[in-house]
């Protein structure tokens, strides 16, 4: 594997080697099975999609279909070191669950969420007048898959009320590039936001 | 048999029988002094011996999983959809391995057979069979054949349950357990439906407290019945309506005002349970559905199916389908979380699909697409 994705790339040094990991909407398991190869990482990856579970199945990750708002029941308190969701929880019925969901069962978290802040979407809003759409959010708002959409303060704010502390934070364009100056304002010049974040 | 012979089939096979001639300890304290097992086998063994597939059947089915036995048969084995060159279970790649279960009434010893401590048929002497049982003179047949390691078992509802015994009972003589719409153990449900079929066949005035075939006939009308409530329990409320809606039978789809057949759903399963007392045997069903109903490896573990699971080294790939009623997708997520529980490798697919326990019998795409991916991840590790 040689080109991975540069946010999976930042979660991948995140993770220690050797854990064990959860991967919430895995996509074709390209994450774990880079973790697996390079990282000696185990774990199992839930995912929705069929076409999606045939691709884990010739990555060879181990893959269990699952609908994410049905819950994380079937997993015990503390079986994960992480627990990480790529560009899904705007995509979940309900966010703060999850959330809480992820540290029931691991004891850090890795999210990555498109930031509905960026300074792009808010002029949309303020000039247009319609509902924003950029290549982090490319769906008319009628069919978007992203129906909860929040900013970074939205984000950390929620943290906060959850007594969660946030470890780490990044933020990167659409193509998932780290710009320096991207870390000046972050919640205005951040196209996605990543976090790692543990239990207070 | 269709002429020309489709290139993904297996063609022309013939039926193998060995005799076992040590006695096999059942679950129930008795013994099979001897017995005989009959199977298929699909494919070649290759050298190491690494690329062998055990099929375990369900309920009703038999060594013949695939091909044809003559050019004059009109339908393949029972799982010819899925067995052959270049289909998901690739005889190409694979050696697969079919045997007809302990108590069946397809040439294995059963309830029709003779027994040699006395000279006559078993009839309802045949002792109670199990799930263990059966994985138990599986190994055996697996000995014979010179397999120590199947590279995969693979059952569909009651074989599955075989293929969670196996990897449970010889950890170390499978890679893979394919489970296919199945549940860890019967519902009070489940037994209730074998309950009301055993109960047809036993109350059948010609079950002759099942020495029916030393009076010369058989318990029809019971075993049809018993075939006819099974159907209604494999098909789901969405395919019968599909299937037959409300569609009359017969003249211009008058009502008759009689009880005769008005209805395309009861002419159906009229048909099935005709067509099953032709090839099947009543002595037979009843032992097949108690041993459904006896299945539960947690039993002796606290019923705490991780514990029972605790020492399996295979990987699991465990298959459900959303209409199926029998054995519903949340009886696999137990399987799947027991698994969890224990970190074991298991990926499990649920296949939206509308035909009820009877799809894990149909070529569903999204099915198939989840088996070949799986098994040729199988073959490759098998080096094949």
């Amino acid at each position: 594997m040689s080109e991975l994705r540069p946010d999976l790339a930042i979660i991948s040094e995140w993770i220690k080697p050797g854990s064990r990991v959860l991967d919430l909407g895995c996509g074709d398991g390209t994450l774990l099975k880079y973790l697996q190869t390079h990282r000696q990482v185990s774990g199992y990856g839930l995912e929705i999609d069929p076409a999606n579970v045939v691709a884990c199945i010739r990555n060879r990750v181990d893959v269990i279909q699952t609908d994410l708002d049905a819950g994380l029941s079937d997993f015990d308190p503390d079986s994960f070191d992480y627990v990480v969701m790529t560009q899904t929880l705007q995509a979940v019925y309900q966010p703060h669950r999850l959330l809480r969901e992820m540290l029931r069962i691991g004891r850090q978290g890795i999210v990555t969420f498109p930031n509905f802040g960026y300074w792009r979407l808010r002029l949309q809003l303020a000039l247009k007048g319609r509902m924003p759409m950029s290549e982090a959010l490319p769906h008319m708002w009628y069919e978007t898959p992203n129906i909860r959409l929040f900013t970074l303060r939205d984000f950390e704010e929620l943290c906060r009320e959850q007594g969660i502390r946030i470890l780490e934070r990044h933020v990167l364009d659409h193509v998932h590039r780290r710009r320096a100056w991207s870390d000046l304002i972050p919640s205005l010049l951040g196209e996605i936001a990543m976090y790692r974040f543990e239990r207070k | 048999m269709p002429k020309p012979l489709p290139a993904d089939s297996v063609g022309l096979v013939t039926p193998r029988k060995h005799h076992f001639d040590q006695p096999l300890a059942l679950d129930s304290g008795r013994e099979l002094p001897e017995y005989d097992l009959v199977y298929e086998t699909y494919g070649e063994l290759n050298a190491d011996r690494s690329n062998a597939i055990l099929i375990c059947h369900a309920l009703s089915g038999d060594a013949h999983a695939a091909g044809y036995h003559s050019e004059n048969d009109r339908k393949p084995g029972w799982w010819d959809s899925a067995i052959g060159p270049g289909k998901p279970i690739d005889t190409n790649r694979f050696f697969v391995v079919s045997s007809n279960n302990l108590g069946g009434c397809s040439g294995s010893t059963g309830p029709s057979s003779i027994n040699p401590l006395t000279g006559t048929r078993y009839g309802p002497d045949f002792p109670m069979v199990t799930v263990p049982d059966w994985v138990r003179a599986q190994a055996r047949l697996a000995d014979v054949l010179g397999i120590e390691r199947f590279a995969a078992v693979i059952g569909g509802s009651l074989g599955a349950m075989q293929a969670l015994q196996w990897a449970i009972d010889y950890p170390d003589r499978l890679r893979h357990a394919l489970l296919i719409a199945t549940a860890p153990k019967l519902s009070a449900q489940n037994i209730a439906f074998n309950e009301v079929a055993r109960q047809a066949i036993l109350s059948d005035t010609e079950f002759h407290g099942g020495r029916y075939m030393d009076h010369g006939v058989v318990p029809r009308r019971g075993l049809a019945l018993a075939r006819m409530l099974g159907h209604i329990t494999y098909l789901s409320d969405d395919a019968m309506r599909a299937k037959f809606g409300r569609e009359p039978k017969g003249a211009k789809g008058k009502l008759s005002y009689s009880f005769d057949v008005d209805f395309e759903v009861e002419s159906y399963l009229r048909h099935q349970g005709q067509s099953f007392v032709e090839r099947f045997d009543a002595n037979t069903y009843l032992l097949m559905t108690k041993a459904l109903d006896y299945f539960d490896p947690a039993a002796k573990h606290g019923h705490d199916l991780s514990k029972a699971l605790a020492h399996v080294t295979a990987e699991f790939l465990v298959v459900s389908f959303t209409s199926d009623w029998r054995f519903a997708p949340s009886r696999s997520r137990e399987i799947v979380r027991a698994l969890l529980d224990g970190d074991k490798d298991v990926t499990y697919a649920e296949i939206d699909a509308p035909h009820g326990h009877d799809a894990f019998l149909l070529p569903i795409p999204a099915y198939f697409d989840v088996l070949r991916a799986y098994l040729e991840q199988v073959a490759e590790e098998a080096g094949v």
